[in-house]
């Protein structure tokens, strides 16, 4: 029964943003919205395993959430006053579109704007995501992101104070203002998606796997926004990293870099999709820096070994990569990259000219790049210094064991 | 709903708009129908600050001279739908320019 129960929750964490969403939309209000929803996937999971499953069970959550809300309007005045507010101020913004014909309409894509508004903390904006979109509980969202319960319920309930008490709408930008929305609410997604793999501290098995709720997340993105080629070359990124997930730590839980992995353990099929999504970024436009970082992705996925790989391609991705997002890290990528291109001199001498960048002084895997070029050029002193300065900036225990052990390959004394 | 605009004038002289865009910006508010009340504040060396203590003794000092880069200039309350309407608005003001900032602040509604 709660094996039964547990498989029954996976499923409706799947309704859970839709039914959510699309009561959003009636009602104009998060709080109400998220009760009535609980409380409906509660209902039907006292009476499914019982009654059997409706044939339309969409409609049948919708259904049941609707009369709940309707149920606390009548005991509530001041909320029923609130709501009648928000009708006339919605009327005001303009028509509602009529829903479409489905068993459940999919307004969830109002909602990932709202979740992801700029007038949000942007600490908030993930976590809201994971909440009403994922349909994480609270306990969860906290472990996701390392933080106390206590914690992050007060995070979202801050946030979600803001969206009700400013007015945070729900809706969707126009093809106007798309453009500067966007990448707002792909930054969001991208940052759950790497919290899912900078924070992992060893095996949680209580810790839903973060990476896998982004990428969860940005595949319902794709399907509401199927023309929007920088959601694609997001989820492709994002495909492409996670496919050398099991290849990325060793048998003592300790990070491998890219010329240490078992390439025999990445994920092909997901190489593919990620590939063709690549593929999709970067055709029709000029591209955007995912479908860039996609397709550099791709290249390494792609590649028997590190000496095989297309490193020129790399280099002149990386070229437009920079045009895109001017930024001292790119610039480090794209030395590393020079080095293996052409020899380890060359990309050790424009990591130097990049020494001044505040940002890079404590950037860890730029010193580790410059002490792994070092160390191929036998300046064995200087590269076991920059190694003690990443392993000083390095926040985990898998990153530090991975640092000692190239420490100890320069100065077999550490 | 209503959304008051807070203008911070950058401490540097704000030579980024003329009087003609704020005229401009005026008359595109008060056009829309959504203006409730505008004011602009006189320079920061005529403001003065009232204190009371719990005796009921009143002190009376010059100043405030902020020691934050920014100064409220004036404030604009506009009635519109909804926030990202209201930012909308605070992107158009011509203090929103240059070292400037326009802070949007819901004003608080007791249901009265």
């Amino acid at each position: 029964m709660g094996e039964v129960t547990a498989t029954v929750a996976a499923v409706f964490r799947e309704e859970h943003g839709r039914l959510l969403a699309a009561l959003v939309r009636r009602f104009g209000d998060l709080d109400l919205a998220e009760e009535v929803t609980s409380e409906a996937i509660e209902a039907a999971l006292a009476h499914w395993p019982v009654d059997g499953v409706p044939p339309r069970p969409g409609a049948w959550l919708m259904t049941t959430a609707r009369r709940k809300a309707v149920d606390r309007l009548r005991r509530d005045r001041t909320l029923t006053a609130r709501l009648a507010v928000l009708r006339v101020e919605a009327d005001r913004a303009g028509p509602v579109p009529p829903a479409p014909a489905e068993d459940l309409p999919d307004e969830r894509l109002q909602l990932f704007f709202t979740c992801g508004h700029p007038a949000l903390a942007a600490e908030d904006r993930g976590a809201l995501m994971l909440r009403c979109l994922a349909g994480l509980t609270t306990p969860e969202v906290a472990r996701a992101f390392l933080v106390p319960p206590a914690t992050m319920a007060k995070r979202i309930t801050r946030a979600k104070k803001k969206i009700r008490e400013a007015r945070i709408p729900f809706r969707t930008p126009g093809p106007d203002e798309l453009p500067e929305r966007l990448p707002g609410v792909l930054a969001v997604l991208y940052s759950i998606f790497t919290e899912g793999y900078s924070a992992s501290e060893g095996p949680d098995l209580l810790r839903v796997d973060v990476a896998e709720e982004a990428i969860r997340l940005t595949r319902i993105l794709r399907r509401l926004l199927p023309t929007e080629r920088e959601v694609a070359g997001l989820l492709a990124l994002m495909l492409l990293t996670h496919a050398r997930r099991d290849a990325r730590t060793g048998p003592d839980g300790e990070l491998l870099l890219l010329d240490e992995q078992d390439r025999g353990r990445w994920d092909r099929p997901m190489i593919e999709e990620g590939a063709g999504l690549a593929a999709v970024a970067l055709t029709g436009g000029p591209p955007g820096p995912y479908g860039v970082q996609a397709a550099i992705a791709a290249l390494h996925d792609e590649a028997a070994d590190l000496a095989s790989t297309d490193w020129p391609q790399i280099v002149a991705l990386y070229d437009v990569l920079l045009a895109l997002t001017p930024s001292p890290v790119v610039a480090a990528n794209r030395a590393a990259a020079v080095a293996m291109r052409d020899d380890p001199a060359a990309g050790l001498a424009l990591l130097d000219e990049l020494a001044a960048e505040p940002l890079l002084r404590t950037y860890g895997p730029y010193h580790v790049a410059r002490a792994d070029l070092l160390h191929r050029l036998g300046r064995h002193t200087e590269a076991a210094a920059a190694y003690r300065t990443a392993l000083d900036l390095a926040g985990t225990e898998p990153e530090r064991t991975h640092l000692r052990r190239r420490l100890r390959g320069v100065d077999p004394a550490a | 709903m209503k959304y008051m605009l807070l203008i911070n004038a950058g401490a540097v002289d704000g030579s980024e708009c003329t009087a003609e865009d704020w005229m401009t910006f005026d008359k595109e508010v008060k056009e829309a129908g959504i203006l409730v009340s505008a004011e602009s504040l006189a320079d920061l060396v005529t403001a003065t600050a009232v204190r009371v203590d719990a005796d009921g003794k009143r002190t009376v000092t010059d100043g405030p001279f902020a020691e934050t880069r920014e100064v409220l200039g004036g404030f604009y309350v506009i009635d519109v739908p909804d926030l990202d309407v209201a930012l909308d608005w605070a992107a158009r003001c011509p203090g929103a320019r240059g070292a400037g900032s326009v802070v949007v602040r819901p004003v608080a509604d007791f249901g009265v």
